[in-house]
């Protein structure tokens, strides 16, 4: 690549001035090519990145459902380098394709929603943390638990540790709501998203 | 493994295979290679071996995409000097862009493949030859004969 495009100089001046990207048409044959790889079954892993008062969150669907919810400070890029390897390369930017998510996490962040109706794939979590984070579905809207009562209810009381692994790995931060986990003490605790956005979401919640 | 969200890849290839398709089958053909050829590594992209040249096997696939479309147009009794009118999406209508993809679209095929290939995809002729068989000579021949060539159409008369 790098040799050809040195030899330019000679003959390539010909194509020298040619636009090299036609942002249009890529734009144009981008939702095309969303739209046949829909159609042929081959979109594996749609996502788009929707703005909150908690910074920008990065949302990914397979097939089955909701499958990553991602903060800017995970790295948007890393995580969807983590989607391509661990769920499948065919990735696209799809935001059709995650308008009904994007639309409920707004009504969430607006106040007017405190139950998330959408198809997930917890594909991303396993074993006993897959069981944590079905825990934690329980604890409803504006209402916090311990590590240690989580942990009381996955069937493993001694495994507060692993409910606070479970919670800082949780693939669906938001909609599977770990950021009601707090500590025994009352103090909120760490989180994917950084304490200042679960203390905003605790407070969110508790102002409806 | 390492590999790369798709995503990356259409946006790091798709404007030069883009180019590509043009400079090969004129513009309003272009969309559809270039639609088929990204549909098609799409749905091999989980198997193509990791350290792969991605650019030479776009362009490898645009290649086929372009030859069947080629074939299509012949059975089709479409004559070839129907050349596509200069449209906005060759840049300014009758401007130097749309005459130059014109000059392009008038080479014999095999000059604008590997023209194509080499100067716009940037492929060595090593890579020119194995997507067009024959020589890398052979390719370094047709490419020269076919810059002679658009050298004369489009840049005759244009001051230096």
């Amino acid at each position: 690549m790098t040799t050809a495009r040195t030899t330019l100089a000679d003959d390539g001046d010909l194509f020298a001035a040619l636009p090299e990207v036609d942002e249009e048409a890529q734009r144009r044959l981008h939702d095309r090519l969303v739209t046949a790889a829909t159609e042929a079954g081959i979109l594996d892993v749609a996502y788009r990145t929707i703005d909150t008062p908690v910074g920008l969150l990065l949302l990914a669907a397979t097939d089955t459902g909701l499958v990553r919810v991602a903060y800017a400070r995970e790295d948007h890029d890393r995580v969807l380098d983590q989607l391509a390897r661990s769920v499948s390369p065919r990735v696209l930017r799809a935001p059709a394709r995650l308008d009904r998510a994007a639309r409920e996490i707004e009504e969430y962040f607006a106040g007017r929603r405190s139950l998330f109706d959408l198809p997930l794939d917890f594909q991303l979590a396993h074993g006993f943390r897959r069981t944590v984070l079905s825990q934690l579905t329980h604890i409803t809207y504006g209402r916090t638990a311990s590590y240690a009562a989580v942990a009381a209810a996955a069937g493993h009381p001694k495994a507060v540790r692993a409910v606070g692994t479970a919670c800082a790995t949780n693939p669906l931060p938001v909609v599977v709501p770990c950021h009601r986990v707090v500590r025994s003490d009352g103090t909120v605790g760490q989180y994917v998203g950084g304490a200042d956005a679960k203390r905003a979401l605790l407070a969110l919640e508790t102002a409806a | 493994m390492r590999r790369e969200p798709f995503e990356a890849i259409v946006a790091q290839y798709g404007p030069t295979v883009l180019r590509v398709c043009r400079a090969v089958l004129g513009s309003s053909a272009a969309d559809d290679a270039w639609s088929e050829t990204f549909l098609s590594a799409l749905r091999a992209y989980p198997r193509l071996r990791p350290g792969s040249n991605v650019e030479a096997w776009l362009v490898t696939i645009a290649h086929r995409k372009a030859i069947d479309y080629l074939r299509a147009e012949s059975r089709q009794a479409i004559t070839v000097d129907e050349l596509p009118e200069p449209s906005s999406k060759d840049g300014v209508p009758g401007g130097w862009e749309a005459d130059l993809w014109a000059a392009l679209r008038a080479l014999p095929l095999k000059q604008r493949q590997t023209v194509a290939y080499h100067y716009l995809a940037g492929l060595p002729y090593a890579d020119v030859a194995r997507i067009l068989g024959g020589s890398p000579a052979a390719a370094r021949r047709a490419a020269a004969d076919g810059i002679a060539a658009l050298r004369k159409t489009y840049l005759e008369g244009e001051p230096e």
